[in-house]
């Protein structure tokens, strides 16, 4: 229990005047960089960087740190109340927050996923606790093989559980994998797929692509609708808040699960973006009213919230203890470190206890702040559900441009950002299914280093994913979790010849 | 410290007095931009940044300066932005050999030649590194190992800077490496703690935390002398304390990554004068000298026809190596 009373010591750190109020203060602004179009944690973190050279590194990672979780609250709002994820890793939140949002209750949807939200961090925050060491020898253990079987895992949680036709999975996957492949090829050096344009050289950045699928594409749609079926009264009702937050234990089911995924895609290096979609997906396998999803469900929003935070908390440990950075701002964070003259890697721990255990104090301290803080603010987010649709539409669009040009001040990026936004009204209409195609620019080109380097490891053997109890266990999850539904459908088969296909709304289900 | 550093300093003012009347011949009028070809954290956006902080704390331009990353395609994207903005001399690119090593390898929408050489400003050194419980305890035990095992080595990028230098070390020792690519330095030095590679050839900053932290250790350095003296890295060891490549048998001189400096191209000779002389003054800070004591990288500065030379002597030698894999691109 060693960990314990460093905890306690690192308490004694992080609940002092100065540091609570540094907390507020970067919570408060990580919430407007979150929310605000073109500024995402990264840049909000980098902005702020030059300030905190004069100050102590506790006091500095306390401050970028409270932004960060500030952040992921601020991009869970515009996910829910605009269907624009500013993180990937809170695109699995739109399905069903918002769908939920639009059906005129967006304070629940909000307040619900900031309450699962912040059960997810408080697990990863005492898994950290109380596993730092063994967590860290974990991720060691991971190399090209295990990454790739724990993407594996992620596709094969998300693409067997859902709802849309296996042929059209496998075509929106496909092309998916296309995107992902456009630019500088790692394994092999060379350009692929700019067809001519230079500016391609740089990929498809995932921003781009999921601004213009949801935002726009969402946009098409219900311009084509009727307008004033987007017109929703919500009432802005501080109970309703209460409320919902006091209706998550009755999905204490689902919070331990999509917490469980969250910490283990932490742990192993699958990152939060993997660990919500799979969340997203085993829910809707596993629970009562999984048919439902993509509606509005509650759940819908639990379970990938909660994951995303359990896995983004979690993922700190491998940053601070082998200096691999799991996102874009842990990068920016990192850079931080050495500027204040730590080495993150092995020996953080030894050296810098308190600097360490001080961080890990106020992950806890900070997660309360920013739930309380941002609990506070949803009635004034819930108000722009109110706003009419003719004003709203407009300002999607430019949060869409804007966010988009600012991701690398790159005029083909709008374009590109505006072209998705056609692909993401014709899946809608023609039903394909959007979540497998982002997941697949995501992770899929990940996936693909990971498989061609175990490939040159093994000189082409695909013995290698069978050469360790670690990988074994992977692969035969993801296949098992792959072919599950296709036993599930021949069970019901044979014993009910006339399947009733059409039992829902296959509209309703396309997620 | 302190005194060496005002010597410096003064130094500096000396040499920058003759060249007074080519600065005030061009001042930037308006914000410059800062493009590194590489992400946040990584060396050359360090470098931007160390560069950006120190001109603002000294104030050497009225100017306000701002880093961009432009690090997709392995930093293409930086070095074609820099070429699509032709004659514009507000943008600065921060990047290493691959300005011209890139276009040699793939096919890459640009070539070094397209921009303007401002400088070289430090240099990055190599060095051969294994996991810390690995049999091999100089360079010439590793050749022996790899002579009759199947050794994997990795690295950052492919057919970059540590795959040129895999297949250096390979024709050198006689002996047959796995190279596998990754997409960075870090992830490499984590790749090797985890025992799934045998080695890798990792800078001295990529790999420091996880020396001191008893992962792994350098066998040698791909350098002609030692490095210099600094702080002890583990209880018993520094930099210095590592032999060269060469003392243990793996006869590869010298290698080395610069960090280059860049202007679009098409801009004025004028233009060009004021960054140089805006980074020789940089290199005169203290800052400067403890950032590359704490990145552990050599002090150099090429310009001009030198910096010229160097890239065309480090383009020969790399086109001899491209060619014997097969790389070159018709």
């Amino acid at each position: 229990m060693d960990n314990l009373g460093e905890l306690l010591h690192g308490f004694t750190i992080a609940i002092t005047v100065p540091h609570l109020a540094l907390m507020v203060v970067g919570v408060l602004l990580g919430i407007l960089v979150g929310v605000l179009p073109g500024l995402g944690a990264p840049n909000g973190v980098s902005l702020l960087l030059p300030l905190t050279f004069g100050m102590q590194p506790v006091s500095a990672i306390i401050l970028l740190s409270s932004m960060y979780w500030g952040a992921l609250f601020g991009g869970s709002v515009t996910s829910i109340l605009f269907n624009i994820p500013g993180e990937p890793s809170s695109v699995a939140t739109t399905f069903d927050g918002y769908p939920m949002a639009r059906d005129g209750r967006p304070t629940t949807a909000l307040a619900t996923a900031f309450g699962s939200a912040a059960f997810g961090a408080l697990i990863g925050v005492i898994l950290i606790t109380f596993l730092a060491s063994w967590v860290a020898q974990v991720a060691l253990a991971f190399g090209p093989p295990e990454y790739f079987a724990v993407y594996f895992l992620a596709f094969a949680s998300f693409v067997g559980m859902g709802g849309a036709a296996p042929i059209k999975t496998v075509v929106a996957l496909a092309i998916g994998f296309a995107i992902a492949a456009i630019g500088i090829d790692t394994v092999s050096g060379s350009v692929r797929l700019t067809m001519g344009i230079d500016e391609l050289v740089k990929g498809v950045n995932f921003v781009v692509a999921v601004m213009g699928l949801f935002g726009i594409g969402e946009l098409l749609v219900a311009v084509e609708e009727e307008f004033h079926a987007r017109a929703v009264s919500s009432k802005i009702e501080w109970r309703e808040v209460f409320r919902a937050i006091g209706r998550l234990p009755r999905h204490s089911v689902a919070l331990l699960r999509s917490a469980a995924i969250g910490c283990w895609m932490g742990i192993t290096p699958g990152g939060p973006t993997a660990a919500s979609f799979m969340s997203y997906g085993i829910a809707r396998r596993f629970s009562r009213r999984g048919r439902y999803f993509g509606t509005g469900e509650v759940e819908g929003i639990i379970s990938p919230e909660t994951a995303d935070h359990a896995a983004g908390t979690s993922a700190l440990l491998p940053m601070l203890s082998l200096g691999i950075p799991g996102s874009a701002t842990a990068a920016v964070m990192m850079g931080g470190l050495m500027i204040w003259g730590l080495n993150p890697g092995p020996m953080l721990f030894v050296d810098s206890k308190d600097f360490v255990w001080g961080l890990i104090a106020s992950m806890y301290v900070g997660n309360i702040v920013a739930v309380v803080l941002v609990l506070l603010t949803v009635p004034v987010f819930a108000a722009l559900m109110r706003i009419p649709f003719v004003i709203i539409a407009p300002l999607i669009v430019i949060i869409c441009v804007v966010g988009a040009y600012s991701v690398s001040n790159s005029y083909l990026d709008v374009v590109m950002m505006l072209g998705f936004g056609i692909v993401g009204y014709l899946f809608k209409k023609l039903f394909y299914p959007l979540a497998p195609l982002v997941l697949a620019i995501v992770i899929g080109d990940k996936a693909e280093d990971a498989f061609r380097q175990s490939m040159l490891m093994s000189k082409g053997s695909l013995g290698i994913f069978f050469a360790n109890k670690l990988v074994t266990c992977l692969i035969v999850g993801g296949i098992a979790l792959l072919l599950l539904p296709l036993v599930l459908q021949l069970a019901r088969l044979r014993r009910k010849p006339a399947p009733s296909a059409n039992e829902t709304d296959p509209e309703k289900v396309i997620i | 410290m302190g005194g060496t550093s005002k010597l410096l300093l003064s130094a500096a003012a000396a040499m920058l007095a003759g060249t007074v009347p080519a600065l005030a011949a061009w001042q930037p009028q308006k914000p410059i931009e800062f493009v590194a070809t590489a992400g946040p954290g990584g060396g050359t956006d360090n470098l931007a940044r160390a560069v950006q902080n120190i001109i603002t704390k000294y104030k050497l331009t009225e100017q306000p300066i701002v880093v961009v990353n432009k690090a997709g395609g392995s930093g293409a994207e930086g070095y074609v932005y820099g070429k699509a903005s032709s004659g514009d001399p507000y943008k600065v690119i921060f990047g290493t050999s691959n300005a011209w090593q890139q276009p040699l390898v793939s096919k890459v929408a640009f070539n070094y030649t397209d921009l303007t050489p401002i400088a070289a400003m430090a240099q990055d050194e190599f060095l051969l590194w294994v996991k810390q419980d690995s049999p091999y305890k100089t360079a010439g035990d590793y050749l022996k190992g790899a002579a009759t095992g199947d050794f994997k080595m990795g690295g950052a990028q492919s057919k970059d800077t540590d795959e040129v230098l895999t297949r250096m070390i390979e024709k050198v020792g006689q002996v047959k490496l796995t190279y596998i690519p990754f997409k960075s330095g870090a992830e490499t030095a984590v790749q090797l703690a985890g025992g799934h590679l045998d080695s890798h050839v990792n800078n001295p900053s990529e790999s420091i935390g996880q020396w001191r932290g008893g992962t792994q250790r350098p066998l040698c350095v791909f350098s002609p002398k030692r490095l210099p003296q600094g702080a002890k890295v583990t209880a018993s060891e520094g930099w210095s304390d590592v032999p060269t490549c060469v003392e243990q048998g793996l006869d590869i001189k010298q290698y080395e990554q610069p960090r280059t400096v860049w202007l679009p191209g098409k801009v004025t000779p004028d233009q060009a004068a004021f960054y140089v002389d805006l980074m020789k003054k940089v290199q005169a800070t203290p800052e400067w000298k403890d950032y590359i004591e704490k990145t552990s990288q050599v002090d150099t500065f090429l310009t001009g026809a030198e910096f010229d030379k160097f890239i065309k002597e480090d383009i020969e030698h790399l086109r001899q190596v491209a060619s014997e894999q097969g790389w070159l691109i018709k």
